[in-house]
């Protein structure tokens, strides 16, 4: 199985790249680990004249604190960068957990945060765990810099809202006022398996209450979705199991997931209903697991 | 980045660099030659298989700086200065590595396929984690497919040449 040709340019900063970017337009595409994007183009599903290498740009790799702005991830940062961080493992073991239970090693090593938000596809499994967190996302483009919820990055399968020019370059996940946090996937095999559903939650307790809680869904829509009625159904509630039961029923009403080999709907459905209890117990048990 | 050269037709080719069981190599690339295929056919390391070529099976694993990736889903220009390590580097002076032994002692290579790729993992796994778990090895050789399905033994092997340590 051989690649189409391409033109291929490797930039040394991201100005240059952006540059490329706005140059080639759609007809190009942006190369970082490239599992997703070398696999797609060997099946014929995309054919670019341009790839435009993230490789040489090492910064686009750290994660780090900065103080006033959260934990800042740079794109090109692999799975198993995030699964290994000293740092995230100390402040959101969540992140950590849900980058360690994608797909397998080989591809940890090489895939990156940046291709599992840009490829939009529903079952991703970081998304769903940033958004609970409430993460942004800083795109790059050849006119400027933005910052946007990660949650109105998604506009539908395989789209979002990145121009052709933009590249995304971080993801920030601000101080939290919550006090746990966590997302539980379920796949038909332990490993190499996508997520029939994710569940992620993020939930600020103050003794028994919950004073909110922040629940996103993965492969429960054509995107990650906040189930905002079960948050509601939290919100200033002294927890019991009947709630968090009635959360669960909540997200499963919400949601609109679609039948596939993977899973028919209804059974989406009742996965996102004990997910979401499941994923609730255990944030508000645990902390930032 | 690697060395450019264009030809008279406007084809562009790439002096890539690369380290390959402690030896170094340039190859000349064309942009979208693969890892696999460089390895294979430009420097007959035929030891790295070829399976599914899409990043699912594990037959083409190599250590990229001590990692395993799947070859077959890395442009060659990409590893330029890159340390490699593939199944003929894991042997030293002719002596099976006590992994390649333990396999041979536990019976865990059936038709033999899959073998390089899930030595490999074992062994980037054993250079990070000299003792693991049983989970822990499940875990490492999880992107491997053995198609004869020897996983009992291949686990088994690999716990062995931990416990010699």
């Amino acid at each position: 199985m051989y690649l189409p040709d391409f033109e291929y340019y490797q930039p040394n900063s991201l100005a240059e790249a952006c540059r490329l970017m706005a140059k080639f337009g759609p007809r190009a595409r942006i190369l970082a680990g490239g599992t997703d994007l070398l696999h797609k183009m060997k099946h014929g599903q995309l054919e670019p004249e341009v790839i435009v290498s993230l490789n040489g740009l090492e910064r686009l790799r750290e994660i780090t604190y900065q103080k006033g702005v959260g934990v800042v991830i740079g794109a090109r940062a692999t799975h198993n960068d995030i699964a290994g961080s000293a740092l995230l493992q100390e402040k959101y073991r969540s992140v950590c957990e849900a980058a360690h239970h994608m797909a397998n090693n080989q591809i940890r090593n090489v895939g990156t945060l940046g291709g599992n938000i840009v490829n939009a596809v529903p079952s991703a499994d970081l998304p769903p765990i940033l958004i609970a967190l409430g993460a942004s996302v800083k795109l790059a483009g050849s006119q400027g810099r933005r910052v946007l919820p990660l949650e109105e990055f998604f506009t539908g399968v395989h789209s979002s809202v990145i121009e052709p020019d933009e590249i995304l370059t971080e993801v920030i996940i601000p101080d939290q006022p919550s006090t746990g946090s966590t997302y539980i996937r379920f796949g038909l095999r332990r490993s190499g398996a996508l997520a029939v559903v994710g569940a992620a939650v993020a939930v600020t307790m103050e003794g028994e209450t919950c004073r909110e809680a922040r629940i996103a869904l993965g492969a429960a829509a054509p995107v990650p979705m906040r189930a905002r009625q079960a948050e509601a159904v939290l919100k200033n509630q002294v927890i019991t199991p009947d709630l968090l039961e009635e959360a669960g029923v909540c997200a499963a009403r919400e949601c609109s997931p679609r039948s596939s080999i993977r899973g028919s709907e209804e059974y989406r459905r009742d996965l996102v209903r004990v997910l979401t209890r499941r994923a609730l117990q255990k944030a508000i048990k645990e902390g930032h697991v | 980045m690697a060395r450019t050269l264009t030809d008279e037709q406007g084809v562009k080719r790439y002096l890539v660099n690369l380290k390959v069981n402690g030896d170094n190599h340039t190859v000349m690339v064309k942009g979208n030659s693969l890892l696999v295929n460089v390895l294979r056919d430009e420097l007959d390391l035929t030891g790295t298989k070829k399976g599914c070529e899409l990043g699912d099976c594990g037959s083409c694993t190599v250590l990229l700086d001590g990692k395993p990736v799947n070859s077959c889903l890395v442009l060659a220009v990409e590893a330029e200065g890159r340390e490699i390590t593939t199944i003929e580097g894991v042997a030293q002076n002719d002596k099976l590595d006590k992994l390649q032994e333990s396999f041979v002692n536990n019976a865990a290579i059936q038709c033999g396929y899959c073998t390089p790729g899930m030595v490999l993992s074992a062994k980037a796994l054993l250079t990070r984690n000299p003792h693991p778990t049983e989970t822990e090895v499940r875990e490492a050789i999880s992107g491997n497919l053995c198609r004869c399905t020897g996983y009992v033994n291949i686990v088994k092997a690999v716990m062995a040449a931990a416990e010699q340590e």
